[in-house]
């Protein structure tokens, strides 16, 4: 099984040096496409791939790339920005891409930069990633002392400048165009769409903004091309995909795998299955912003298209497994009130509905619900959904909710029947 | 008043960033690594940063991790996002605040230690989790916590 982003990295291991990278063949892309494509030829390599976003919205990367305005009267200059602001509960992929392997994000920076014809780009890393940040630095060091970065790369009439950000903490930085305002030095709160960033993105130019995994995966599509990069997948949804499993499962962990891995195997042989003495109960499929999944949901391949189906999402692909030794109010309580603390406060649904809901949890939790609390959250769940608020954030924290007092509404009434959360 | 070193490495920052207000965190973080936190006269920050006092100010509260309060010498970040609290954030917390005599959001009285909430940290394959200034702390137990304070105490 074939692991192009992964296979060379140890994980938690050292991160391999520029020379090493070269000799893995590292770095072979920008030789390929600085001297043998046209940044058209690429995006149209990237579009025919099928590589869909890894950062949990799962958007098509090539279409993504076509919307950015070309041409000789486009407005300059132009911008590229990985984002490594992972802090998606249960999230830990892009650590490993990050920590693992920066020349790898590097390349694929610098050819997805050649693509979109790009004069500056950024890697937006949260503060937290400091092992990530110190790697990062050097690996950028590198590239730049040998002509991978700057001006004229490998003597050619194409140049990159290429900077790390370091943030500073808040979930909603993650947001492409909370992002954008954080990049400005502007107080980090999302921005109304249209004009979407890829036309009026960073100071107003166009601006393509691409999640770590997603980068890290073009060199390999540059190097290898669109059948084998499809191939790779178990569904028609290319490549693979890095899984992770996390909760009281036996070994939690995260593994590339090919794209459409069926979320038992993963939880059953990548992780181990259940520790001993606790059962399964469900699942978030793809981070705290995804619907619950039950146990008849688990032959599901992990894929953008089936997991939809099902009723949730893929999302960041990073399984948080809830067993029968935890309280599901509990653990919604856990998750609303993260996002309630994570709301930037610029929209009234987000900012008042979050905090609401979050205490209704807290009065269950400690059993003093009422009955008629039950039809509030599912009121409240329905007018933070889609379409009701500024950006995703409540649309998405309202996910595990309304699936948990789908499947777990029994548990939510003994709370409030028995005046107690059963399981403390 | 900011003092020269201050002064020298905003303009750094400003310099690196190409436009100066994309610059204000990175000074709003060197004046915290000078003074430990970033108080309400930040009218000098601001000025050369070609920003308002208000809109510097809208930009330093926002981030979890510019401290408008001053912090103990050691910043603990506990992350109390769901993997962690699965996996036993409750008895991490619980010994922290035993041990230290705080509650979250509060700095020991000794100065020594200030206790803070933290987003998931990405190593939910490790929770719980926590930082200390800039070193991980993975995989965590009550007694672990215990060996790890040890170290700063």
């Amino acid at each position: 099984m074939e692991r192009p982003l992964t296979g060379h990295t140890r994980t938690y291991g050292e991160p391999l040096s520029l020379r090493d990278y070269e000799k893995l063949g590292g770095y072979q892309a920008v030789h390929k496409v600085l001297k043998g494509m046209t940044p058209l030829n690429v995006i149209e390599r990237v579009k025919s791939s099928g590589l869909r976003g890894r950062g949990g919205a799962g958007f098509p990367t090539g279409i993504k790339w076509s919307f950015m305005p070309a041409g000789e009267d486009a407005p300059r200059p132009r911008y590229l920005i990985c984002n490594a602001d992972e802090m998606e509960p249960g999230t830990f992929k892009d650590r490993l891409l990050l920590e693992g392997n920066p020349h790898q994000l590097i390349e694929g920076m610098i050819v997805s930069a050649y693509a979109l014809q790009v004069d500056v780009a950024y890697i937006f890393l949260r503060w937290e990633y400091r092992l990530a940040a110190k790697r990062l630095e050097r690996a950028i060091a590198e590239a730049y002392e040998n002509h991978y970065l700057g001006k004229h790369i490998l003597g050619s009439e194409y140049g990159l400048e290429l900077h790390l950000h370091v943030s500073a903490g808040r979930y909603i930085c993650g947001e492409e165009t909370a992002l954008l305002n954080a990049l400005e030095g502007r107080r980090a709160i999302p921005r109304a769409k249209p004009p979407h960033p890829q036309v009026c993105g960073l100071w107003g130019r166009p601006t393509i903004i691409n999640n770590t995994e997603t980068l890290c995966n073009i060199p390999h599509i540059i190097n290898h091309g669109v059948e084998w990069y499809k191939g790779l997948s178990h569904t028609d949804q290319g490549g693979t995909k890095i899984y992770g499993v996390s909760g009281k499962v036996k070994r939690p962990g995260a593994w590339e795998l090919p794209m459409g891995t069926p979320m038992r195997e993963l939880l059953e042989e990548h992780a181990g299955g259940m520790k001993d003495g606790v059962a399964f109960r469900g699942v978030l499929p793809g981070g705290a912003s995804t619907d619950f999944l039950l146990e008849e949901h688990l032959d599901v391949r992990m894929d953008y298209e089936s997991v939809q189906k099902r009723g949730s999402r893929m999302g960041t692909g990073q399984m948080i497994i809830l067993d029968d030794k935890t309280c599901p109010v509990g653990m919604v309580l856990n998750l609303e009130r993260f996002f309630a603390r994570e709301s930037c406060g610029w929209c009234t649904p987000c900012r008042e509905g979050l905090p609401w809901i979050a205490k209704i949890l807290h009065a269950i939790e400690l059993g003093e619900g009422q009955p008629e609390d039950l039809e509030i959250l599912e009121q409240q769940a329905g007018l933070l959904g889609p379409g009701n608020t500024f950006c995703a954030l409540a649309p998405g924290a309202v996910e595990p909710l309304q699936s948990a007092l789908k499947f777990y509404r029994e548990d939510f009434e003994r709370h409030i029947k028995e005046k107690k959360c059963p399981w403390r | 008043m900011l003092s020269e070193e201050e002064r020298q490495e905003i303009e750094r920052e400003i310099l690196r960033s190409g436009v100066k207000r994309g610059a204000s965190l990175e000074a709003l973080r060197i004046v915290q690594k000078y003074r430990g936190w970033v108080s309400d006269e930040i009218h000098d920050t601001a000025e050369i940063l070609g920003m308002t006092s208000a809109e510097l100010d809208a930009v330093a509260t926002f981030y979890s991790l510019i401290f408008r309060r001053p912090v103990g010498k050691h910043v603990i970040l506990i992350c109390d996002t769901v993997s962690c609290w699965v996996t036993g954030y409750e008895k991490i917390l619980e010994r922290l605040t035993r041990r230290l005599g705080i509650g979250m959001n509060e700095t020991s009285a000794d100065g020594q230690f200030t206790l803070l909430p933290v987003a998931c940290l990405g190593v939910c394959d490790r929770a719980p989790a926590m930082m200390i200034d800039e070193e991980l702390y993975t995989d965590l137990t009550p007694e672990k916590v215990d060996e790890i304070l040890g170290h700063y105490q």
